[in-house]
């Protein structure tokens, strides 16, 4: 028998395929979030809107919280550890969550490296803006990818901006004379055994999910239509007027992204969306995904 | 063989079992709904959240009239949340299910992420003559177990004493996703439940 192989890790993240992850703050909105539909929820002491607005420093969250949630749902539970600080990690993995997420929403504890993942038996999931620094965070033993988008914005541009990257640099090195390809790695940041892995299935190693600014069933589904296998929602549904019903019209939105008229339907009536930031205004020191190396 | 095998692709793996499917030429389907069922000869419901399915399968209405086909002898082969929502009844749960497989099962029975392993697997059933039956490469991720059956279910595999496969005439579900392998046999067993 053996446990925390790279197939387990990326097998559960193939089970979320084609689902909504929702962060939650409270074993109340777990249980909305479980019920609406979602895939797994992302246990936090504070959505990224709030963080983003409180500002200080951002931290792991308190276990007692992770715990409350981890026993009322019976869907996966992942949290967040800040970048590079690994005992945060090992922290969430003695507490037995299923997914950790490596993440630029909180603040970083390293400045130069990332979490070394592979010795751990949970897996993670981290955030990329170009396929460089995906392919660096699978090297390190991420067995999942999400954009990262702008969080806590309710703005989905940069999350759009983050996957078109990504997918224009897969094609691009899908297309390059095998003798180009090192030098492309190099370019890039990112090694050059992953790249050719890409470069053979015409995809990345791991599934790759939408996050950072989605807030409506629309944003959802133009992710879905963009590549991405399934979306992280974090703000926009616990921020916004009705949380169940937009959970929902979410959930339903990420499946049937193809199905325009059902869109039209599924998006009637859902109160107010979350208020949204134009990135422009946010100093590109306070962008979170700056964060990250 | 089928004419053709839907692949249930409301969430989860159903990505997986098609490429399984396909290596062994058989044509194949994604269901996302009702109207996606005409013309399929039987189904595969993948791994993901039982929950999530279930929600969607109740909004879109299939749950009724994919249960009928089932029952009207529509072969379908479930693995892990889809063996979950092919029981008749589930431990602490009353989320929706198809239920036409006479049998109890327990969610998450191995624990969480952390506790999911890999383990080689004895299937005889998967034996044919003038082949070797090396065990089967089982990946278990956050599974479920089989707790009880009724008289119709035969076992096909345990662990620990636990039903992990089986199989009660045309339905056929395990615990583990033999579509996150190379190895064929579970998917060929079934193609050839449905002659």
């Amino acid at each position: 028998m053996e446990q925390g192989t790279l197939r387990l890790k990326t097998g559960l993240a193939e089970m979320l395929k084609g689902g909504v992850i929702m962060d939650v703050t409270t074993p109340e909105q777990a249980k909305i979030a479980e019920e609406a539909g979602a895939c797994a929820v992302m246990a936090l002491e504070r959505v990224p809107a709030d963080i983003r607005a409180a500002g200080g420093v951002a931290r792991m969250a308190d276990p007692t919280i992770v715990k409350k949630i981890m026993e009322v749902v019976s869907i996966p539970v992942m949290a967040k550890a800040r970048i590079g600080h690994f005992v945060e990690a090992r922290i969430l993995e003695a507490l037995g969550v299923d997914y950790i997420d490596e993440s630029e929403v909180l603040t970083p504890a390293d400045d130069r490296y990332h979490i070394d993942k592979r010795d751990f038996t949970v897996p993670f999931v981290c955030g990329c803006r170009n396929l460089g620094e995906a392919l660096r965070r699978i090297a390190e033993g991420a067995a999942m990818i999400r954009t990262k988008g702008e969080p806590g914005t309710g703005n989905v541009v940069e999350a759009v901006r983050h996957c078109r990257q990504v997918m224009d640099e897969i094609r691009f090195l899908c297309a390059l004379p095998e003798a180009e390809v090192a030098n492309y790695a190099k370019e890039i940041g990112a090694p050059l055994e992953i790249c050719l892995m890409v470069r053979k299935e015409g995809r990345l190693p791991v599934v790759n999910f939408a996050a950072g600014g989605i807030a409506t069933p629309a944003d959802a589904a133009l992710m879905m239509h963009l590549g991405c296998d399934g979306v992280f929602v974090g703000s926009g549904i616990f921020k916004s007027g009705d949380p169940a019903k937009r959970a929902k019209s979410i959930v339903q939105a990420v499946t049937n992204y193809k199905d325009f008229a059902l869109l039209a339907e599924i998006s009637r009536d859902l109160g107010e969306p979350m208020v949204g930031i134009e990135i422009s205004s946010i100093p590109e020191a306070q962008r979170m995904q700056e964060r990250g190396w | 063989m089928p004419g053709c095998v839907g692949v249930l692709a409301l969430q989860g793996a159903f990505r997986e079992h098609i490429a399984s499917l396909e290596r062994l030429r058989v044509p194949t389907r994604e269901v996302r709904g009702l109207k996606d069922m005409d013309g399929v000869d039987a189904l595969v419901i993948p791994g993901g959240e039982s929950t999530t399915m279930g929600k969607l399968l109740t909004d879109w209405e299939m749950l009724g009239p994919v249960r009928a086909r089932i029952e009207a002898g529509m072969p379908v082969y479930g693995s892990c949340a889809g063996l979950i929502l092919l029981c008749r009844e589930i431990e602490n749960s009353s989320q929706p299910r198809l239920g036409v497989l006479d049998a109890v099962v327990r969610r998450n029975a191995f624990g969480r992420q952390v506790d999911s392993f890999e383990t080689m697997l004895d299937l005889p059933v998967l034996a044919r003559p003038g082949e070797d039956n090396p065990p089967f490469p089982a990946v278990f991720i956050r599974a479920p177990v089989i707790v009880g059956v009724g008289p119709q279910v035969e076992v096909l595999a345990e662990v620990d004493g636990q039903a992990v496969a089986v199989r009660q005439g045309h339905v056929l579900a395990t615990s583990f996703h033999p579509e996150l392998t190379a190895d064929s046999r579970l998917h060929r067993y079934f193609l050839e439940m449905c002659a």
